[in-house]
């Protein structure tokens, strides 16, 4: 009995340890969303060069991809040809707010890159970006058909991120 | 005779002052300063909501640099929190009302002071429990040893006899 007692040490390091090891595993940049299964924030957007805007109500009624990118931010850039791809195949309704960005440099982005948003909704204020819980660009939040939040891809998508992650969930909420 | 041009060094006495001096004006430099990250611009006019802002951005974290408060973060986001923080304040919220919203946006991960509840139970009473855990052992130990000091076995037959034995010995 008394033994065991002096096995106790070792016990209890190892559940320590078998607990950071957990806790270490994974990426520590990405942040769990708050809003996951809430309903999107309201918010209602200026357009870009006189197009019309883009309003929480125009995500309703279909599952819709919300995409938080600006002119300043490279890795924006690296989704970009991803986010083409999911346009021209047009199965999912993908939206884009321009955050914290001058809508001329914005103009100018989407005229070079190509501009896969159906509609685009600026957020010079970043206030909407702040409602969303968006801590930095590009975020992408999966928006259910009853304007609920579902997933939020912190960073570019990848194209395992696209396979993994998105494509099923998007599948699961019958998008495409 | 000529006239020094500059004064001559002074005797050690003073120079040691000096020495002093220089050492705790490299101190003084040497001190952190607080990063003034609140930017006059964002200041409230009212120096009483100003101050609940100021302790309240001292208890968000910035997002972006993870171990900052907004208050001493430089950060864009940091600032715009600021700003938003004084903004909720001058419209008439309370402080639980501005950490809510915040925590409502960016989880509990928001408030550089974790929230006790059942999840952070751990986080919280962890610490003090093997503290009192190992208290308790020490305890144990200390008595359990002073018991042993205090009262040795007492002697069994076998050893009284060859003790009356030696003592015997001895006298003879």
């Amino acid at each position: 009995m008394r033994r065991l007692l002096f096995l106790l040490p070792v016990a209890l390091f190892a559940v320590i340890a078998g607990y950071f090891t957990l806790g270490l595993r994974g990426d520590p940049s990405l942040l769990p969303s708050a809003l996951i299964d809430k309903p999107a924030p309201d918010f209602a957007l200026p357009g870009l060069g006189g197009k019309p805007g883009l309003a929480r109500a125009d995500l309703a009624g279909r599952v819709a991809l919300v995409n938080f990118f600006a002119s300043w931010c490279a890795p924006c850039r690296t989704e970009h040809p991803l986010l083409m791809r999911l346009a021209e195949e047009g199965k999912v309704a993908l939206y884009g707010i321009d955050y914290k960005d001058k809508p001329e440099d914005a103009a100018r982005l989407l005229a070079q890159l190509g501009d896969p948003y159906r509609r685009i909704g600026v957020d010079r204020e970043g206030r909407t970006a702040i409602d969303f819980g968006v801590y930095g660009v590009p975020e992408t939040y999966v928006v259910d058909a009853a304007g609920r939040i579902r997933y939020r891809q912190v960073g570019p998508i990848s194209a395992a991120d696209w396979e993994r992650k998105l494509l099923p969930l998007l599948q699961k909420l019958g998008a495409s | 005779m000529r006239a020094a041009p500059f004064p001559s060094p002074r005797p050690s006495p003073a120079s040691g002052r000096g020495r002093i001096l220089a050492l705790l004006c490299l101190i003084l430099a040497l001190l952190p300063l607080p990063a003034l990250a609140v930017l006059p611009s964002e200041r409230l006019a009212d120096p009483a909501l100003e101050a609940r802002a100021r302790a309240l951005s001292r208890e968000l974290r910035c997002l972006v640099c993870r171990n900052e408060s907004i208050d001493d973060s430089s950060a864009d986001l940091a600032h715009d929190l600021r700003v938003l923080v004084r903004e909720r304040l001058k419209a008439g919220d309370s402080d639980a009302q501005v950490l809510a919203y915040l925590t409502s946006r960016y989880g509990d991960f928001v408030l550089l002071r974790p929230p006790v509840q059942p999840d952070t139970w751990l986080l919280w009473f962890g610490p003090p429990a093997l503290l009192c855990l190992g208290g308790v052992g020490l305890a144990f130990a200390l008595r359990r040893r002073r018991g042993a000091a205090a009262e040795p076995a007492p002697l069994s037959a076998e050893e009284r006899q060859r003790l009356e034995r030696l003592m015997r010995e001895e006298e003879a």
